[in-house]
């Protein structure tokens, strides 16, 4: 059972060594907060509808699997929406689209269909949590390392003076394919190393 | 005039790629040869346009008259899954060429993240159903001719020396993110 959990941490990571998930990876990381609050905003679905689609699993008819679990996933994305929405407004701002897009995720739907709908439950809500886990951590690492040479903050503490001039290019669009570029290339190299 | 603005804003200043991050999985996955690149590029003008007139009419005499416009999430991501799948089945029938050009990809597009991106985009930004209708177009064609000058510049980089641990994906990456550079030139232009 521990298995299925840490095995999205690292061995499997979502958005790292699997590159699946991409938009987000990208779209919000340009602080360490924005990319985990995207980050648990996608475990909560992933882990939810993960348990819900193992649930029903046996009732569902072979043929119309897909579209079913795009509802259950989208009815899920539409509560984590609203709650935010509620409830951390702010976030939910800077979110902004990508939040709707959760749906979308290419880690959720493969989830669903290479996992959840073959294990029981616990197994499925194992398997949600850690890839969720894994999805959240190498969001906030990319957001905190453009986070830290975009704006000289981390958790939006800043530690530079108020008017350091910092490298402007890492929170804007280029520098997210660029760092996302060199953090994989890091992790293939200590696969290789590994092996 | 209204409607140049609309073009060249969502082709080139805001390229759905480059500065919206919608679609990246297709745009890094289709991306090695021109030839699949240019056919994933018109199934994807295709479809946006279509999905995106639907959901509009949807959004605007189904939604909001009944006061549901919380489902739009729900409602919108089992259209274009419906839609995707009709287009198949008739291009199949209708057209044989076509289909056979663009047949496989449009299984791929469902998950394309740009289609429910736009489709939102243009109910947010209150557009009226003739300016959606533009818009979605716009940003699709900015989605192929990213496409487009991805796979030429992959195409010579398969050729290219490059260190071990930058081959594939990561020096792609880089590259989008050169190329997401230059886009930035087009900043200010409308």
């Amino acid at each position: 059972m521990w298995k299925e959990l840490i095995k999205g941490i690292i061995k499997e990571n979502p958005s790292l060594v699997l590159l699946l998930g991409m938009c987000p990876t990208l779209g919000v990381t340009t602080s360490a907060l924005n990319g985990m609050g995207m980050g648990m905003a996608t475990m909560f679905v992933l882990a939810l509808s993960n348990v819900a689609i193992s649930l029903i699993k046996n009732l569902i008819p072979d043929k119309v699997r897909i579209p079913c679990y795009i509802v259950v996933i989208a009815s899920f994305v539409t509560i984590v929406d609203l709650s935010m929405n509620a409830y951390t407004p702010a976030l939910h701002a800077q979110l902004g689209l990508f939040i709707p897009l959760i749906v979308v995720n290419c880690i959720i739907l493969a989830r669903a269909e290479a996992f959840a709908s073959k294990n029981n439950v616990i197994m499925s809500l194992m398997d949600g949590i850690g890839m969720g886990l894994g999805f959240t951590l190498s969001l906030t690492l990319l957001g905190g390392i453009r986070e830290i040479l975009g704006s000289g903050s981390f958790f939006g503490y800043k530690f530079v003076s108020e008017n350091a001039s910092t490298i402007l290019l890492f929170v804007m669009p280029p520098g997210a394919f660029m760092a996302l570029g060199y953090l994989v290339a890091v992790v293939n190299k200590l696969k290789k190393a590994k092996a | 005039m209204e409607y140049f603005v609309i073009i060249i804003g969502a082709v080139f200043v805001n390229n759905i790629i480059f500065a919206q991050f919608l679609g990246i999985c297709p745009f890094l996955g289709v991306s090695n040869k021109i030839s699949t690149a240019t056919g994933m590029g018109l199934a994807v003008v295709f479809v946006i346009s279509l999905a995106t007139t639907v959901t509009y009419l949807v959004h605007h005499y189904i939604l909001v008259p009944y006061n549901i416009a919380f489902m739009q999430t729900v409602t919108f991501i089992l259209v274009i899954a419906a839609l995707v799948q009709l287009v198949e089945i008739i291009l199949k029938k209708v057209a044989p060429p076509l289909y056979q050009a663009l047949g496989i990809f449009l299984p791929l597009i469902t998950t394309n993240c740009a289609v429910l991106g736009v489709a939102i985009l243009v109910i947010q930004k209150e557009f009226n159903l003739i300016q959606s209708v533009v818009f979605a177009s716009a940003t699709a064609v900015g989605f192929t001719l990213a496409m487009i000058l991805f796979a030429g510049i992959r195409e010579h980089l398969e050729l290219m020396d490059i260190p071990e641990g930058m081959k594939g994906m990561p020096i792609a990456l880089i590259t989008a993110g050169l190329l997401s550079l230059a886009f930035m030139g087009f900043a200010g232009l409308v």
